[in-house]
């Protein structure tokens, strides 16, 4: 099961995590595109630690994401702004007012975001982006659950996949994205935006397994 | 009324200088600056962007001109998931540049034109001669 106290531990850890990764974000960034993905992101994160304290205690998990996504709109500026925005939004909405989450509702919720991610940004597979990380970590959540695995232990399969999706970006040309204008020279940098996602879902794994 | 014009970019300075320009020549039709992220950082606002559309149709809809990247993300955002129902029926996203698309179709929505009259307008903006005979 997962709790709304589990949904709020989890994105202030993300925030925190966000933080401390700006600089290595910031600096991939720079590499291939406009080099602001971790000011930006962490930009973002603040204004959504600001949101949660303004949560009523009863609130769902569904509630708790759409307050993510809303600030992470406003307030990110860059592409990864109305992109995770749209991940979050579709995470809440798939979760609908249920109070607690079964396993499989989160993972059909993660399911949710991704593709909430795919139709706001239109990347495919190997693009180079966010859904590199996501992707793989999803395909191995629904397997290692599949399985009958519990939470914790899937979703750090799912984690072990966005980190293997992440080092995949490295070789890849980018097409989407501001990267995509550098063409060839985009080819041996790994992706902020998926290296974003792996850090994302790692916070999640942790929190869940209470590490 | 007019269709209202809602200027997108990723520098508030950007977007409120383009209002000004595309106001001298159209002082009747209501255009919109949505420049910067929500607290005026270089980048882009969704919310921000879904209030101008609101503010800046009267009835007869709005053209949306974005700069680039994330300026077409959150201006897709904004009209597919804040903007109020009866608003998304009657707003675009503009294919023309931000500079000459907002002065153009400005110009285009003050004399009373459709929405559809004023898209138009700003498109061929972007293959207008300027310095070519």
């Amino acid at each position: 099961m997962f709790s709304t106290e589990q949904a709020v531990a989890w994105v202030r850890r993300t925030a925190a995590v966000i933080e401390e990764h700006a600089t290595e974000l910031t600096k991939l960034d720079a590499a291939i595109g406009d080099g602001d993905h971790g000011t930006n992101m962490a930009r973002g994160f603040r204004t959504v630690l600001q949101r949660l304290d303004g949560l009523p205690d009863d609130a769902t998990v569904a509630a708790v994401f759409k307050a993510v996504s809303m600030a992470l709109i406003g307030k990110v500026g860059g592409a990864s702004g109305p992109l995770y925005g749209s991940f979050y939004l579709a995470m809440g909405r798939s979760l609908g007012d249920q109070a607690e989450v079964d396993d499989a509702a989160l993972a059909a919720g993660l399911r949710a975001g991704l593709d909430g991610v795919v139709a706001r940004g239109k990347a495919q597979l190997e693009d180079k982006t966010m859904i590199d990380a996501l992707h793989p970590a999803l395909e191995a959540l629904d397997a290692a659950l599949a399985d009958g695995k519990e939470l914790g232990s899937a979703l750090d399969a799912a984690e072990a996949g966005a980190r293997k999706g992440v080092a995949a970006t490295i070789p890849l040309v980018a097409r989407k994205g501001r990267a995509s204008y550098l063409g060839e020279r985009s080819r041996d940098h790994q992706d902020p935006g998926a290296t974003s996602s792996h850090l994302i879902l790692e916070a999640l794994a942790d929190v869940v397994n209470g590490r | 009324m007019t269709v209202g014009l809602v200027i997108v970019s990723h520098s508030a300075k950007v977007a409120e200088g383009v209002v000004e320009l595309a106001g001298q020549m159209a002082e009747e039709v209501r255009v919109l600056a949505a420049g910067g992220a929500d607290g005026g950082e270089i980048g882009t606002s969704a919310t921000k962007i879904a209030a101008a559309i609101e503010a800046a149709d009267s009835g007869d809809g709005a053209l949306v001109l974005v700069d680039l990247g994330s300026a077409v993300l959150s201006a897709r955002m904004a009209i597919e998931e804040l903007v109020g129902d009866e608003y998304r029926e009657r707003v675009r996203i503009s294919e023309g540049p931000l500079v000459e698309g907002a002065v153009i179709g400005a110009v285009q929505a003050s004399t009373g034109s459709s929405l559809d009259e004023v898209d138009q307008a700003a498109t061929r903006a972007a293959t207008m001669r300027k310095a070519k005979d």
